[in-house]
């Protein structure tokens, strides 16, 4: 394993998404680079961060219509 | 499927029939904006993803008698957006092919070649310019910062920003993203991969402790 490789496979190591082997020497690469551990952690943090963010709010235009829309579904269900 | 996930489904899908429409309005605002941007994907204009995303509720009302649980309820509210965005985009004779929609495109390298040493280097492909860390994630999260993620995630190509969107901001699992979008994993994981490099090269750009991107 590589850092430049590594960079490249960090998703399918997070998701679980690797052969055993492949997994092993990762874990082997992390154990002793730094820079590795650094890039792993600002992945995860990447990820928190994304987390934290809100979906955009609806207009009140689409609102209105797709109240309208379930009311209507109601009166025929 | 978690059963968890599949119990709250049940329990909407009762409020729902039940004339509930507080919790049909929780949905939509759950989903909405999501579905606007995945239409607008195979639809030439912002107001026919519009009408397409107001057909696909109609759609899901009327189905919710079929809907069986094999999937989430979000997932299957996406097989039907999908279905009707394709069929819009279809009639609108857009000639994009569909399946180009979710292909990754170009290999792309995560982090820039010149992080890395070269082949003369003493440890080739090893660091050169190596990350540092970040520090406390408390301090990172700031306003300021989740602005710089969200800017960073909107300057992305389509694809990867809803992929990045409905797992990383709205929690969805990788198997109900490949089913809603009909995406293989191996795409869904390079688009997502793809989006999350390019949201830390972002951030770590901003967070350099020489400051050039302070402003």
């Amino acid at each position: 394993m590589n850092c430049q490789r590594l960079v490249e496979l960090i998703t399918a190591y997070l998701e679980g998404a690797m052969a055993e082997g492949e997994r092993a020497s990762i874990d082997a690469h992390l154990a002793t680079c730094d820079g590795c551990t650094h890039y792993l952690e600002q992945f995860r943090t990447t990820i928190r961060l994304t987390g934290m963010l809100e979906e955009e709010a609806i207009s009140p235009g689409a609102r209105r219509s797709l109240g309208k829309v379930f009311r209507d579904w109601m009166k025929t269900a | 499927m978690a059963p968890q996930v599949l119990a709250d489904d049940l329990e909407l899908i009762a409020a729902l029939r039940a004339g509930d429409e507080a919790a049909f309005m929780a949905l939509v605002e759950q989903l909405q904006a999501s579905m606007l941007r995945v239409a607008r994907m195979y639809v030439p204009t912002a107001a026919i993803a519009e009408e397409v995303v107001q057909e696909a509720w109609v759609g899901v009302l009327k189905g919710l008698g079929g809907f069986e649980g094999r999937s989430s309820l979000r997932t299957w509210i996406f097989r039907i957006l999908v279905n009707i965005a394709k069929t819009r985009g279809q009639r609108e004779s857009r000639s994009i092919p569909f399946a180009s929609i979710w292909s990754p495109g170009d290999e792309e390298p995560s982090v820039d070649p010149e992080r890395f040493q070269g082949p003369g280097g003493e440890y080739p492909s090893h660091w050169a310019e190596p990350p540092i860390a970040w520090g406390p994630e408390e301090q990172l999260a700031s306003r300021e910062t989740l602005a710089r993620v969200a800017e960073a995630i909107e300057a992305l190509p389509p694809n990867q920003r809803e992929v990045i969107r409905m797992r990383d901001l709205s929690g969805w699992t990788s198997a109900e993203v490949c089913n809603a979008l009909e995406i293989s994993e191996t795409n869904q994981r390079v688009l997502l991969h793809r989006a999350r490099s390019k949201v830390r090269r972002a951030l770590e750009a901003y967070l350099a402790p020489d400051g050039d991107d302070e402003g």
